[in-house]
């Protein structure tokens, strides 16, 4: 709940103060609280992941049966290079980032991460830069090519039109604002947990978010040079993806699956520390084998850099680099089998309550490990070499992504959602939308498998017909609306429980990390007092300490000495969102050769930067026992 | 509840024993191989799905086992023992999935080993020069001295090497029912080896996005036997360019070739010495009469397609660069592209047209030139 | 694995390393603008290497004329490059006066590494007229484009470097500076060594390797 609060400190900007909000449009504008922020991401990424749904249920409308014309292939080419661009960039990445941002400064007993206003930053440069790429639609056409790209099909002479541009400048500014993120989160988890809180005591969810953000930080960097590449090419004429001045096309595949491949499980990551969250939660017990779940992600997260190219088997680099690079897709299978072992282990001797979260938990496992087995097939050259670039491979990755991804997220909805809200959502109906959905999911996907090994390509408005894949497309496309059915329940399902949940309390599901120690929703502050920890599953061990074998700790009182300089709250801004709306408009700039346009937002950004800089520490601290919150 | 987890998998399960008992063979099918590299890619696949059963059954039945054994019973509120974790069993349950690694990292070398003693055996390759256009493919046989479109044909039993480079954006040049795909790149060689052990005519498609009308860019491989295969070769070393049989319908054709500029594009003499028609950059038709297809693979060769697509070819491959010659309410427009079908479909063939709009054709069999 | 049973619930394991600061607790005693750094920096290497790579995957690609060789300027490259070697030792030494309170001197070494780091950009602007004049751009060969933007990121990181460099410079003036501070100059020096460090690479690569 929002509480007046008193600028203890002046601004010393003239320009743009410090604005003190707390409720309205302008609260959210300028908001650097990380759990707002972690709203804001969620928000968009379930709406761009609606535009990519619609996307999705057009196309398979179009691939029911053969030969029709729904939509033109040049539609058709928009809408399956959006629905990647979207799903990938702007919905399930950002989902986890949305649900770091709120939960990991919780889970460790922080009160917000390290740099509000670059958190705040990164967000508005996400959501800009995606509905900057969304404009294209209507400024003559979305980009085409994939959300992969390759050149050169983007060259800006074989796609002369805005739609690449607007997709390599959106995306270049969205991976920034990513990138930012990614190394907050790295200096929020490094630096502030709580007193006791080693890393060995950390709960799994921001050690993967960790993991994961080391992941970004080293990925993200050869797609924007790539981007930047792409976006001299076009704009300025250089030769960088032009073949005939020598180039090589396989540069962009390189640099893109250098990138590309450590994306997946930057996606995955989050969601593999949901999943060990929700698992021990609902089964009464510790994660089984802590340590080796860490070192297994740590593993997967190098070799996540190692496999790159088994993307591009088919596109001729020999024997020997498609052995090496088999080999190690191969190992990178093993630590991914032990974590899911280990979660099998985890329900083993519980007490498991059948959550609609657990039910996704489930769901997740089986949908995964069939997502992984096609991943080992995937990654022998000698197969490979049929199943590259059909249904096959598409069928793939919708199990792990969408299976593993989304079907977590929507159980980490679920769970985290009281927390959010203070109410809870009905879990009669999410069961129901739960079964829409898991069996609308493998309706869907688990033809594609067949459809890719009988010969249909990906990336094709229509298929031959005569050749056996009209029954796999239909049943596919069947499968929508069954799946789009449980999207809707679970649509209307969180609007009702806005408004008429029941009241949740703070710990509804009586679970084991420390952000169900504090109120629901949290208070701005977070916490009452600085939150102390003894051991792994801090929470469990205030509440159970006998379970656990540790000294108990009275929260209320071992946190006061580190509250001595009192809790001081960041203050707002207006420089994230303006800095980010300068680089937007930049790009609008560039994209249309309005060199005036450009050079002033280049300098409009500039000066956000030093209004930044020197806007002064803001802020004031907050005093709960006066604003009358409990712990 | 546990049963609902079950309920869960029933639909799945059905489902997909209903579906796996539809028939997996197909036109571009990988389970229809015909030749060797095809077959070495299906057999390693077949293995990892033999192995990938018991993974599943094992990791479904420890899931349903669990779910069952220890779900909470109703009124139960007692804490579980909190194990943490057992050295033991993580060295086993990392084991075992080394093990299956190694069981699937062995045949693959192999077969990657296996695939490159049949690329390096000694023997004589068919070589074709194969380039992709958006959305139509080049086929060059540089040992003969000779180019077509859209077609191949090579020997049955007989090794074929395939070079492979674009003239624009990534294509990939794939036969399902011969092997895997490989991608054709500028300013990159890549090669492919196949063989093919069947007679018979193969169904193949651009497996590499390449914008446009890329759905439509398919090819047929043409597998015969060494005779025939050189018939096909010698009907191109002096290919028919004017018209030999008495249809006046491909007499008109040939006419309307020149007159609507068709020539200006297409050669249909093979660029020979003082032949100079068409460009090299679009598809060449010596021969056409012998083509199983039109369109790159779209539609069967008769008289009622080919002149369905000279009439509007945006219709049958939306975005194409072949133009539209007639506007839409031209009263000529369906008879001149029928004539100029039969002009096309009585090159290089053993059969005259003989006249008919309703395509009809009665055999009559020509000397060659 | 056992339950940590032997925390003391006073003060548990890992307080030591931490340290209690006006914003709060923190669990290390890195300072979390200095921790950010090092992790953009990291992130930073990728880049560079990404554009470098880029490089030398199209050298002796370029399919038409001038030629590195043909260009480059050895000796002059190393007169700039050794102005921004000694740049970073300038830096150091702005360091330790602010370390120690030595305003003035601090203020006179900052204006040096920018000082420096302008007279190194005005040796690479001359260097790019120079090829720029002798037929290379970025639209002429893979060289060109290559050469350009790789050379000109780093270009930017300096420019950028001297602007953050003059910031702190002219806010020393508007308020008061000490010691206290000199977190915030040191992350401008590891920033500047490392656009120092991906010179001697560029140098090393791009110019040095064309004369081997």
């Amino acid at each position: 709940m929002e509480s007046t609060s008193q600028a203890v400190e002046p601004a010393h900007s003239k320009l743009f103060m410090r604005p003190t909000w707390t409720t309205g449009f302008g609260s959210w504008l300028t908001t650097v609280d990380h759990k707002k922020i972690g709203i804001l991401y969620m928000l968009s990424s379930f709406t761009f992941m609606g535009a990519a749904s619609v996307e999705a249920f057009i196309m398979r409308l179009q691939l029911m049966r053969p030969g029709q014309q729904l939509v033109s292939p040049d539609v058709f080419n928009q809408l399956f290079t959006m629905h990647g661009v979207t799903m990938v960039f702007l919905a399930i990445m950002p989902l986890g980032i949305g649900f770091a941002n709120y939960f990991v400064p919780l889970m460790i007993g922080a009160r917000d991460l390290a740099f509000p206003r670059l958190n705040a930053f990164g967000y508005w440069v996400y959501a800009l830069g995606g509905l900057m790429i969304y404009s294209s639609f209507f400024l003559g056409g979305a980009p085409d090519v994939g959300w992969v790209a390759y050149a050169p099909l983007t060259s800006l002479s074989n796609n002369p039109g805005f739609g690449v541009d607007f997709y390599v400048f959106g995306l270049f500014l969205s991976g920034v604002g990513t990138t930012v993120t990614a190394m907050n989160l790295i200096v929020t988890i490094v630096n502030m947990r709580a007193p006791g809180m080693t890393f060995m005591r950390m709960p799994v969810f921001p050690w993967l978010m960790l993991i994961t953000s080391f992941m970004i930080i080293f990925a993200f960097p050869p797609l924007t040079i790539a981007f930047l590449e792409l976006i001299v090419d076009r704009t300025f004429g250089s030769l960088f993806f032009v073949p005939a001045a020598g180039a090589l096309p396989i540069l962009w595949q390189h640099l893109f699956w250098i990138f590309g491949h450590p994306e997946v499980y930057i996606i995955i990551m989050p969601a593999f520390g949901m999943i060990s969250e929700m698992i021990p939660t609902f089964s009464r017990k510790p994660l089984f084998g802590y340590p080796v779940m860490i070192l297994a992600s740590i593993l997967i997260a190098f070799m996540g850099f190692a496999v790159w190219t088994h993307h591009m088997f088919t596109t001729g680099l020999g024997p020997v680099v498609n052995t090496a690079f088999s080999l190690t897709s191969f190992i990178i299978g093993i630590p991914t089998g032990v974590k899911i072992f280990n979660w099998l282990g985890t329900l083993w001797g519980g007490s498991i309550r059948f959550t609609v979260p657990l039910l996704y938990s489930l769901a997740f496992i089986v949908t995964f490990t069939l997502g992984g087995i096609t991943g080992i097939m995937v990654a022998m050259p000698t197969f490979d070499a049929q199943v590259h670039d059909t249904y096959f491979v598409v069928a793939h990755f919708h199990y792990v992504m969408g299976g593993g991804a989304l079907l977590t997220f929507l159980g980490a909805l679920y769970y985290w959602f009281p927390k959010m809200t203070g109410r809870l959502l009905d879990e009669r109906v999410g069961k129901i939308a739960w079964g829409f959905i898991v069996v609308g999911f493998h309706t869907i996907f688990f033809p594609q498998h067949i459809a890719g090994m009988m010969g249909m390509p990906r990336r094709i408005q229509t298929y031959p017909d005569g050749i056996g894949l009209e029954i796999w497309n239909f049943a596919s496309s069947f499968g929508t609306f069954i799946m789009g059915v449980g999207m809707i329940l679970v649509l209307g399902s969180v609007i009702y429980g806005l408004r008429r949940g029941p009241r949740a309390g703070n710990d509804p599901w009586d679970a084991r990390t420390l952000e169900w120690a504090t109120t629901s929703p949290p208070p701005y502050y977070n916490f009452k007092t600085q939150p102390v920890v003894n051991s792994l599953d801090a929470f469990w061990a205030w509440k159970h300490p006998e379970s656990l074998n540790v000294d108990p700790i009275d929260p209320a009182t071992a946190g006061k000495k580190y509250d001595a300089h009192g809790i001081h709250i960041p203050g707002q801004s207006w420089y994230p969102l303006l800095a980010s709306a300068a680089l937007i408009v930049g790009s609008y700039g560039l994209i249309y050769d309005n060199w005036i346009l450009a050079i002033v937002s280049g300098f409009a950004f500039i000066f956000c930067i030093f209004g930044w800089a020197f806007e002064g520490v803001g802020g004031h601290h907050a005093q709960p026992e006066l604003e009358g919150e409990a712990v | 509840m546990p049963i609902r987890w079950l309920w869960r998998a029933l639909p799945v399960t059905v489902l997909m024993f209903l579906l796996a008992g539809c028939s997996l063979d197909g036109e571009q099918s990988m389970f229809s191989p015909v030749g060797p590299v095809a077959q070495e890619q299906l057999d390693l696949f077949m293995w990892t799905w033999y192995l990938s059963i018991p993974v599943m059954l094992i990791v479904g039945g420890v899931m349903a086992f669990v779910i069952v054994r220890y779900r909470r019973r109703a009124g139960d509120d007692s804490i579980p023992g909190q194990t943490h974790g057992n050295m033991l069993i993580e060295i086993i349950w990392t084991t075992v999935p080394v093990i299956i690694v190694i069981l699937v990292a062995v045949p693959t070398v192999r077969s990657i080993f296996n695939l490159q003693t049949f690329i390096e055996a000694g023997g004589e390759d068919v070589q074709v020069n194969v380039t992709g256009y958006q959305w139509w493919w080049k086929f060059e046989y540089p040992e003969y001295g000779f180019t077509t479109a859209n077609e191949l044909h090579v020997p049955v039993g007989t090794r074929f090497v395939l070079d492979l480079d674009s003239a624009d954006v990534l294509h990939a040049f794939w036969a399902p029912r011969l092997g895997g795909k490989v991608d054709l790149i500028p300013n990159q060689d890549n090669q492919l080896w196949l063989q093919a052990n069947e007679e018979g005519v193969f169904h193949g498609q651009c497996a590499e996005l390449c914008l446009g009308a890329h759905a439509y860019m398919r090819f047929r491989v043409v597998v015969e036997s060494q005779e025939e295969f050189e018939a096909w070769v010698e009907s191109f070393q002096q290919p028919t360019i004017e018209v030999v049989s008495s249809d006046p319908l491909a007499s008109q054709g040939r006419t309307l070739f020149a007159s609507k500029g068709c020539i200006g594009c297409h050669s249909v003499g093979n660029y020979a010495e003082g032949v100079s028609y068409g460009q090299p950059n679009f598809p060449n038709l010596t021969n056409f009469g012998q083509r199983h297809t039109v369109g790159a693979g779209l539609l069967e060769a008769n008289l009622e397609n080919v002149a369905a697509w000279i009439m509007d070819p945006q219709a049958i491959k939306p975005g194409n660069y072949m133009p539209t010659l007639w506007q839409e309410d031209d009263p000529n427009r369906e008879e001149e592209a029928t004539a100029i079908a039969a002009y096309l479909l009585s090159l290089g063939s053993d059969e005259v047209v003989a006249g008919g709009a309703d395509g009809a054709m009665a055999a009559k069999t020509v000397g060659g030139n | 694995m056992s339950a940590d049973a032997s925390a003391h619930a006073e003060t548990p394991a890992g307080v030591g390393q931490g340290t209690i600061t006006p914003s709060g607790w923190r669990s290390t005693k890195l300072p979390d603008v200095k921790l950010l750094m090092w992790v953009f920096l990291a992130s930073d290497c990728m880049f560079f290497g990404s554009l470098i790579g880029t490089y030398l995957a199209y050298h002796d690609r370029s399919l038409t004329g001038p030629f590195p060789a043909d260009v480059f300027d050895i000796p002059l490259t190393t007169v700039s490059s050794f102005v921004l070697l000694m740049s970073s030792l300038l830096m150091v030494l702005a360091l330790h006066a602010l370390r120690s309170d030595d305003i003035p001197k601090f203020r006179l070494w900052t204006l040096g590494v920018a000082a420096f780091g302008t007279i190194f950009l005005g040796f690479q602007v001359f260097e790019f007229v120079h090829f720029v004049n002798a037929g290379l751009s970025i639209h002429q060969n893979l060289f060109g484009t290559t050469f350009f933007i790789l050379t000109g990121t780093h270009g930017i990181h300096v420019s950028v470097g001297v602007l953050w460099l003059l910031a702190i410079l002219i806010s020393s003036y508007k308020k008061p500076t000490s010691s206290k501070d000199a977190v915030y100059l040191e992350i401008a020096g590891l920033y500047w060594h490392f656009v120092d460090i991906v010179w001697i690479v560029i140098f090393t690569v791009v110019y040095l390797v064309e004369f081997v």
